[in-house]
């Protein structure tokens, strides 16, 4: 099987005190097929959405890929240049933000945004561009998409302006999409609803999907493969049912045990004590071992990938058993 | 959580509110108010925010009070905590109408509910130092008398917050510890009742499970009530005794938790428990509610809900459903429980 998209030790830095480089992406490696989708799950600063935006060649000055390669369908694109970049951005791999306003120009209608997209990237006709979007639109299963055209971003609902987000990252029906929590700023009801119409229109298209978050629920039901994050690494990684099942890492362990619903009703939630230390503060060795119940003086080195490059964590003290 | 609940007739219950409503919008001036009048201009668009809503707290109880973004929770939440009056209707706080306390009654009624609220940096001047934030209050009120370092540091520790770091500035702080500084400011006054808006809606997933063991643990250690005001149902379904559902100003049900989980009874609530997140791996269709909350400016006649409910016909167009005991504790309000009745 070639992976559609191999990820080899991708480091993104950015500048620190006394020139320091910050690892916000630390030795990150995954792969992903084709059709396949990832979570890619962590906590805030763990560098879940800078590794999207590594891949999509969105990382802004003084940021920069300090490392690694970013092989898609084997085109490396860690040290592409702009051009390249531009000609796979929004054809071939598209990013839908976690604010749709990230992608919507607030002046512009929404079928002026939809139809430049379309001319951006193909040479078609002004009518058949606004023919386009238009399904495009109805494909979202956004109501009267003929008149919605001629309407501004502001006079959408959230999860409307999502809609319209996600009809623009479908447009040329790109091979992945890098879904950077699209519906944590949404209600459980419209989140439920994007989520569904993302699905049904991604499996449609065979498109594979980076569905960043930090909500394990939802990446439980969505997902076949699930990479956690950790201080700028991938802990661990493997198939949907085989890490949520039994979790070899302590953190990824300690995760799953914090969300309220795997607790019984009103019983004391398990904890991870202390927080996420910052990227300047980043404990030598394994990152987690501040806070880990399981660490010894081995942690003081830094774990490497146990594992092959589809089932992996990085721990020197992995759980054996599956999670009770 | 159990909780031994006295009974009610004994004594009032801690809050209670009869037919509140909140409306929010400008005021029309003269002129306006003329041109309306003659019909020379529509009337001025005013949002209900709050819609004849009866709720009743228990002294040591929590209740859950969930909906979604709109409907009206963090009003309802506001008026409970007192920093904001109703419309209509009488907020009963320990058996007295809060609109007829005076003086002193009124200041430790004000006192002893205290709010919560969602964004912590929005909640702390930026400018003031954790020990002057947690202090504030409680000198204005006499609570202290002298000096203010160990009744701060005593209740900078029952929110489990280092004393040694309250010289600092709240931007120094993550928002898990924002997050404790702002339940230290709120027990500071030693309040009887915590109503919290969305309080752990912005941590991260082990830093919200810290919060929520601590709001546990201080309902033990100092007997408080709370309002627990969400839309994440998973952290409503795990810290409440009694949870309330809230759609478009109305309360359209309200039971013990347990019941509510096993057996919702409005068709909002059976769809919206449906996305409960639970962890279970392996594929699955997300099942999808259909439409968006209406606007308040402008709510459907009749059951709020029937535009998106499967089972509406037509009497939910007309009539606006009642309240009605359905078993013991379990209250909904749905047209569809006379019809069984009948």
């Amino acid at each position: 099987m070639t992976a559609l998209l191999e990820v080899r030790d991708l480091i993104t830095e950015f500048p620190g005190e006394n020139n320091a480089g910050l690892r916000a992406v630390d030795e990150v490696s995954f792969q992903l097929a084709r059709g396949e989708v990832l979570g890619l799950v962590g906590e805030s600063g763990s560098g879940k959405s800078v590794t999207g935006f590594s891949i999509m060649g969105l990382v802004d000055w003084p940021g920069r890929i300090a490392g690694g390669q970013i092989l898609f369908d084997g085109k490396d694109l860690a040290g592409a240049d702009e051009e390249t970049r531009r000609s796979l951005r929004g054809r071939r791999i598209a990013m839908v933000f976690q604010d749709p306003m990230m992608t919507l120009n607030p002046v512009l209608r929404i079928g002026t945004q939809i139809t430049e997209a379309l001319h951006a990237h193909t040479h078609i006709s002004g009518t058949e561009a606004r023919a386009r979007a238009r399904d495009a639109l109805g494909l979202v299963g956004i109501p009267s998409p003929e008149e919605r055209l001629d309407a501004y971003p502001h006079e959408f609902s959230g999860g409307m302006r999502q809609r319209v987000a996600i009809a623009i990252a479908l447009l040329h029906q790109p091979d992945l999409i890098i879904a950077d929590e699209p519906t944590t700023a949404l209600d459980v009801t419209i989140q439920a609803q994007i989520i569904s119409e993302f699905q049904k229109l991604t499996e449609q298209q065979g498109t594979a999907v980076i569905w960043i978050t930090h909500d394990l629920a939802i990446v439980s039901g969505l997902a076949d493969r699930i990479a956690v994050m950790y201080g700028g690494r991938i802990v661990e990684s493997g198939g949907i049912q085989e890490v949520l099942e039994a979790p070899r890492h302590p953190y990824t362990r300690g995760l799953i045990r914090s969300v309220p619903s795997e607790n019984s009703r009103g019983s004391r939630l398990a904890q991870i004590p202390g927080v996420t230390p910052s990227l300047a503060r980043m404990p030598s060795g394994c990152a987690f071992r501040t806070r880990c119940n399981r660490s010894t003086e081995a942690c003081a080195t830094r774990p490497g990938q146990f594992g092959d490059a589809l089932a992996y964590h990085r721990c020197f003290h992995p759980y054996e058993e599956a999670l009770a | 959580m159990s909780t031994a609940v006295t009974s009610p007739a004994a004594t009032p219950p801690l809050l209670e509110l009869r037919k509140v409503s909140r409306r929010f919008g400008a005021r029309p001036d003269l002129a306006a108010r003329i041109a309306i009048g003659i019909g020379a201009a529509k009337p001025l668009p005013v949002v209900h925010a709050l819609d004849e809503i009866d709720l009743t707290i228990r002294e040591g109880e929590v209740l859950g009070l969930v909906g979604e973004s709109g409907c009206g929770k963090s009003t309802l939440g506001r008026i409970a905590a007192g920093i904001l009056t109703p419309s209509q209707g009488q907020v009963f706080w320990k058996g007295e109408d809060r609109a007829n306390l005076r003086g002193r009654r009124k200041r430790d009624a004000d006192l002893e509910a205290q709010m919560i609220f969602q964004n912590p940096m929005a909640a702390l001047n930026p400018r003031m130092s954790v020990e002057a934030l947690v202090a504030e209050a409680p000198k204005v009120h006499g609570l202290i008398k002298g000096n203010s370092g160990s009744y701060v540091d005593e209740y900078l520790r029952k929110a489990g917050f280092d004393a040694g770091m309250k010289n600092r500035l709240p931007h120094q702080f993550s928002g898990g510890q924002r997050a404790r500084v702002n339940i230290a400011r709120a027990l500071a006054v030693q309040p009887d009742f915590l109503v919290c808006d969305e309080s752990v809606a912005a941590l991260d997933v082990s830093i919200q499970a810290q919060i929520l063991n601590l709001f546990m643990d201080l309902r033990e250690q100092l007997d408080l009530t709370y309002l627990f005001v969400s839309h994440d149902l998973g952290v409503v379904e795990h810290v409440s005794d009694r949870v309330a559902i809230m759609y478009l100003g109305r309360i359209i049900e309200e039971a013990p938790v347990d019941e509510v989980f096993a057996r919702p009874n409005h068709p909002y609530t059976q769809q919206l428990l449906a996305e409960v997140p639970r962890i279970r791996p392996g594929k699955r269709r997300f099942a999808a509610m259909k439409g968006e909350l209406p606007s308040p400016l402008n709510p459907p006649k009749g059951c709020h809900f029937h535009p998106r409910c499967p089972l509406a016909h037509d009497r939910c167009r007309l009539e606006a459903p009642k309240m009605r005991e359905i078993a013991p504790g379990h209250r909904s309000a749905c047209h569809l429980n006379d019809k069984q009745a009948a």
